[in-house]
């Protein structure tokens, strides 16, 4: 209750800062966290999908997206968001997370010197959705032994050095980002160290300011007492001594404001942020430090006297019993000399006893009382995921559909080819597999994306029927030689029955019906043909299997439905293959009357 | 920096460039000519476009930022009478300034450099309004009165209204709430004309990004508006967005503030180009302690310190911080900078030379390269810092400081020069106690 971040805050990460990153990572893997506190990062121009850091002395993958808005979708609870946009982009990126509803507790923007008029507008849009904005111009702040932002506290050593690796019990607040640092080394070594702290950021305009951070480590038990660093300036620590004299605030408050050099320099010299500049006599530090102090926070005698003075207070209430010992954590050391991977392997995995699919074990998938056919291992090793049994039961169907064409098609032809010329099992199968393409077996692929693609942008059957034939693209999955209307193809047959029966639904091959249709009614062959209702209907699968309409289409761009292709049609080649070597058929030599020689005597040039 | 003063031409410029835009049905001349001395006011004369400037009568002031130009006696707008100032009288005065010092009711002093000439606008003080915008704490406040010139400022109180219009605040709830803070003593057949003219400026001065924008007096003469006295600051973070909008305005230095120094003006370029942070302010040229801190936050408390525990502010000679990762070389160039100017004059008490090298701890700085340039310096300063028997101070922590702390020590050691170093086991300023009690 309180605190602003706890050991299970996972944020966000807006830019690609791979060093801030990692010193976040390092610091989780140091503390023993859980999970790594950056979710996902959100890269406008990266072409990646994700980053690749190290986590200890493994490497881990954070998720890349485009904007924030799908980072969030992907990640509900990441609750922070961490905008290291630059001036001219920090705005619009807090905004973007703002309206993101019930997502981003706290945004913290790094940038300096973001237009004033666009930071008023973002802080007040923030505090009306309720949203903790710290910054901007901000290093960021760390609740320690839980969550740090970004840079802060620098390097690991100097954070084990200054503490910040486990809870102590100061509020820690400041304007400046260098000197949080600095306070932070001085409380560890004058009292034990913070139990959260913030840089509120030195622009003018900031989200949360002293009070708001005050307030919120008021009502935290972890906050003994609280560091207030101000600065010249401003009149935001006012707010803080009337809250000390209202008795909102009723933990003890050492506080300083920096810039007393000020009152000897009439004007024009800037001592410090924007934020800084006195504009009447109360701005100035000597009056606020005085007035802090007649309102009772400890103020010291000048900003070198401040250890004593946390020393002394934090003295008083260990002798008080309020603040008792601390058990210093274990912590685990980050290896000096890491190297990083140069593969990664999300599918299988050969190091524990037994190899896995998919984290099942080969034995617990491979003997038929174990239930899983080979539909289920390829959606275990193809998708990482496992399929419930209508969908294995497709994808068996799909592959046992295509496993052979007879031996004129142009890849058992060249099989058969390779074989007879002594070739072995492996070369002559690959002669027919390098003839899969866009004019042998590639129609699956087609006849899923231009279906698809019809049908994501609401096109009626006839739209893309006009559609196509502008492109000047014939429709891939519809024709057939032979076969057509009154002649069907009983293979599609099948595949409809089959999915009218067991598939939860079928949009897309219902679209491809009523455009058979309308092919059908200009020429009788023009019927949806088995590529096509294989395609379609693969596509019907993954819809009802929850696959979002991005993904569908990752899978058809990386050659998926080829794939099964691929697969299938491997059993037949082989079968050819081992029937040319059963035959003990002769090398083949094409007759040359089967061909139509045109050979000219070549010009000299 | 953020906000920003310009002078009252391009606040003028500004306004006329953007008048058809947001001042429909109003009507603006913006005859101003900004010249430096009366030479270039005769040539203005000859071009096209600025016939007036031979044809009227003329007013002169100066346009260097500074208010109260009346009651230092430095508006030129009669000879003889009230508006009879020719173009030949102008030029004159205007020489006539330029050639001495002069030093204001407020204590300033400088040397005047620029002037704004216009035509002289006759007019009756109830034709005089006064108008301006500004933000105060979250909000913007319009700042309306019946009354302008200097009598608004007399009885402040009574005569402006103020209208708070908070930053997320739709059009039309604007226009409600400025008609309905209409000042009661705009005259009735004035009101109308008033309160659209208050829209409009409200609504300039948000989309232009000032920071500040005061028209005193504005006066009406029907749909004509004579913008009589402007005073205008930028915000100059939004400059970015704002293309030539605001016609190339430039934002002077302060009046009376001494222009920047060979140094300060060389140290400025390097920040300008570089992605860190390079700042130096000489406060005192002669002064003892020199500092070379690291951190804006820092370079604040260590001049602090420095002028509560020297008992005397003019020891410090310097405020300014290098960070934000300079490259080696650009911290060289700093630190040379520098160490140059504390070794050019001796003390006048025959004391030491202190030089801090101060700093908290860094985030991401490395402070060993960092430190790098620094030795550097000191290889070429070595004899002079000797001569001013400077004695060096250094206090730092952050990435790889045992390295640079290590380096600059053996340096110094090496070239014979005083120094102490210390880590962030000693307290940031401590070294300011240390040097000061030796």
């Amino acid at each position: 209750m309180g605190a602003l971040f706890t050991k299970d805050t996972q944020a966000i990460f807006w830019n690609n800062n791979a060093s801030a990153i990692q010193r976040m990572l390092d610091y989780d893997y140091v503390i023993n966290r859980v999970k790594p506190s950056v979710a996902a990062i959100v890269a406008p121009t990266s072409g990646n999908k994700f980053e690749k850091f190290f986590y200890g002395p493994d490497e881990i993958m954070v998720p890349v997206f485009r904007n924030t808005t799908e980072a969030a979708a992907a990640f509900p609870n990441a609750d922070v968001l961490l905008n290291f946009g630059s001036f001219r982009t920090a705005y619009d990126v807090t905004m973007e997370a703002i309206a993101i509803k019930g997502q981003f507790k706290t945004v913290m923007v790094t940038a300096e010197g973001i237009p004033e008029r666009l930071a008023r507008k973002m802080n007040q849009a923030a505090r009306d959705a309720g949203v903790v904005v710290i910054g901007p111009a901000t290093v960021g702040g760390i609740a320690p032994g839980g969550f740090k932002i970004a840079n802060v506290g620098g390097t690991i050593e100097n954070i084990i050095n200054s503490k910040l690796h486990r809870a102590g019990s100061c509020g820690l607040v400041t304007r400046s980002g260098g000197l949080f640092n600095e306070l932070s080394n001085i409380i560890s070594i004058n009292a034990d160290g913070i139990a959260e702290g913030v840089a509120i950021g030195g622009d003018r305009f900031v989200g949360s300011v002293f009070i708001d951070n005050l307030l919120r480590m008021e009502r935290n038990p972890e906050v003994k007492y609280m560091v207030l660093l101000g600065e010249v300036g401003g009149t935001e620590e006012y707010k803080v001594i009337e809250a000390v004299k209202s008795g909102k605030i009723k933990k003890p408050i050492i506080a300083w404001c920096i810039g007393t050099i000020a009152k000897h320099f009439s004007s024009g010299v800037q001592f410090g942020h924007a934020g800084a500049s006195a504009n009447a006599d109360a701005e100035t530090a000597a009056s606020k430090n005085e007035a802090m102090a007649a309102a009772g926070i400890y103020v010291p005698a000048s900003f070198n006297d401040l250890p004593q003075t946390i020393a002394e207070v934090y003295g008083k209430l260990r002798a008080a019993g309020t603040i008792g010992e601390i058990v210093e954590p274990e912590l685990r050391a980050v290896p000096k000399v890491r190297r990083k991977k140069e593969f990664i392997c999300t599918i299988s995995d050969d190091r524990g006893d037994e190899a896995t699919y998919a984290g099942y074990p080969i034995s617990s998938v491979a003997t038929p009382e174990t239930g899983f056919g080979i539909g289920d291992v390829i959606s275990l090793l193809w998708f990482k995921k496992r399929y419930p049994k209508w969908a294995t039961d497709y994808l068996e169907t799909v592959i046992k559909t295509v496993a052979d064409h007879g031996p004129a098609v142009s890849g058992a032809h060249n099989a058969k080819v390779t074989a007879r010329a002594g070739k072995d099992v492996i070369s002559s199968l690959v002669t027919g597999l390098l003839t899969i393409g866009p004019r042998f077996g590639g129609a699956i692929d087609d006849a899923a994306r231009y279906f698809k693609y019809a049908n994501d942008r609401g096109m009626s059957p006839a739209e893309f029927i006009d559609y196509m034939k502008k492109e000047g693209k014939t429709i891939s999955g519809i024709g057939h030689r032979i076969k057509s209307v009154r002649n069907p193809d009983l293979r599609v047959s099948g595949l409809k029955k089959y999915a009218a029966e067991h598939f939860p639904s079928t949009p897309l091959l219902d679209f491809a019906l009523e455009v058979e249709k309308l092919t059908t009614s200009k020429k009788d062959n023009l019927i949806l043909n088995v590529d096509g209702t294989i395609g379609i209907l693969m596509v019907d699968m993954w819809r009802a299997l929850g696959y979002s309409e991005d993904e569908i289409d990752g899978f058809i761009e990386a050659g998926a439905l080829n794939a099964f292709f691929v697969v299938g049609r491997s059993i037949g080649f082989i079968g050819h293959i081992l029937d040319e070597k059963r035959l003990g058929m002769p090398m083949y030599r094409h007759p040359t009357d089967d061909i139509l020689y045109n050979v000219e005597l070549a010009d000299e040039i | 920096m953020a906000q920003r003063a310009i002078r009252e031409y391009d606040g003028k410029a500004i306004f006329s460039k953007h008048w058809e835009k947001y001042f429909s049905g109003f009507h603006y001349g913006f005859k101003s000519v900004l010249v430096t001395n009366g030479d270039e006011l005769r040539a203005c004369a000859q071009k096209h476009g600025f016939e007036w400037l031979k044809q009227e009568a003329l007013v002169a002031k100066p346009d260097m930022l500074f208010g109260k130009r009346g009651k230092n006696d430095l508006v030129l707008f009669k000879t003889a009478k009230p508006g009879d100032v020719t173009l030949e009288d102008a030029a004159k005065w205007i020489d006539e300034k330029i050639a001495h010092e002069v030093t204001l009711l407020s204590g300033q002093k400088g040397t005047l450099t620029h002037f704004i000439v216009e035509p002289f606008t006759p007019h009756s003080q109830d034709q005089e309004y006064y108008i301006s915008a500004t933000t105060v704490g979250e909000d913007d406040v319009l700042y309306l009165s019946a009354e302008g010139g200097m009598e608004v400022e007399e009885g402040w109180e009574e005569k402006v209204n103020e209208v708070t219009i908070p930053i997320t605040m739709d059009d039309a709830s604007i226009e409600h709430l400025i008609r309905a803070n209409v000042p009661s003593g705009i005259p009735a057949e004035n009101k109308e004309r008033f309160i659209a003219f208050a829209e409009q400026f409200y609504k300039f001065y948000r989309d232009q990004n000032f920071a500040y924008l005061e028209i005193n007096p504005i006066v009406m003469i029907g749909n004509d508006m004579h913008i009589l006295d402007l005073v205008a600051r930028l915000d100059d973070t939004a400059g970015f967005m704002m293309g030539d909008a605001w016609c190339g305005a430039e934002f002077p230095t302060a009046f009376g503030m001494e222009d920047q120094s060979p140094e300060e003006k060389a140290i400025a370029e390097a920040d300008s180009k570089s992605g860190a942070s390079l700042k130096l302010t000489i406060l005192n040229p002669m002064g003892r302690i020199w500092t070379m801190v690291a951190g804006g936050g820092a370079s604040v408390v260590y001049a602090d310190t420095i002028a509560d525990l020297s008992g005397n502010v003019a020891d410090l000679a310097n405020y300014g911080e290098y960070s934000g990762g300079p490259t080696t070389g650009e911290t060289k160039f700093y630190a040379d900078t520098v160490l140059d100017l504390m070794t050019r004059h001796k003390d006048p008490k025959g004391r030491d030379k202190i030089l801090i090298i101060g700093g908290a701890i860094a985030n991401f700085t490395d402070v060993a390269k960092t430190f790098t340039g620094i030795i550097q310096s000191f290889e070429t300063y070595a004899d002079r810092m000797k001569e001013h028997n400077t004695r060096i101070y250094v206090r730092r922590g952050g990435p790889n400081y045992e390295k640079g702390l290590k380096d600059i020590k053996e340096a110094a050691d090496r070239l014979g020069l005083y120094i102490e170093v210390y880590g962030p086991e000693t307290h940031v300023t401590d070294i300011v106690r240390m040097a000061l009690e030796k």
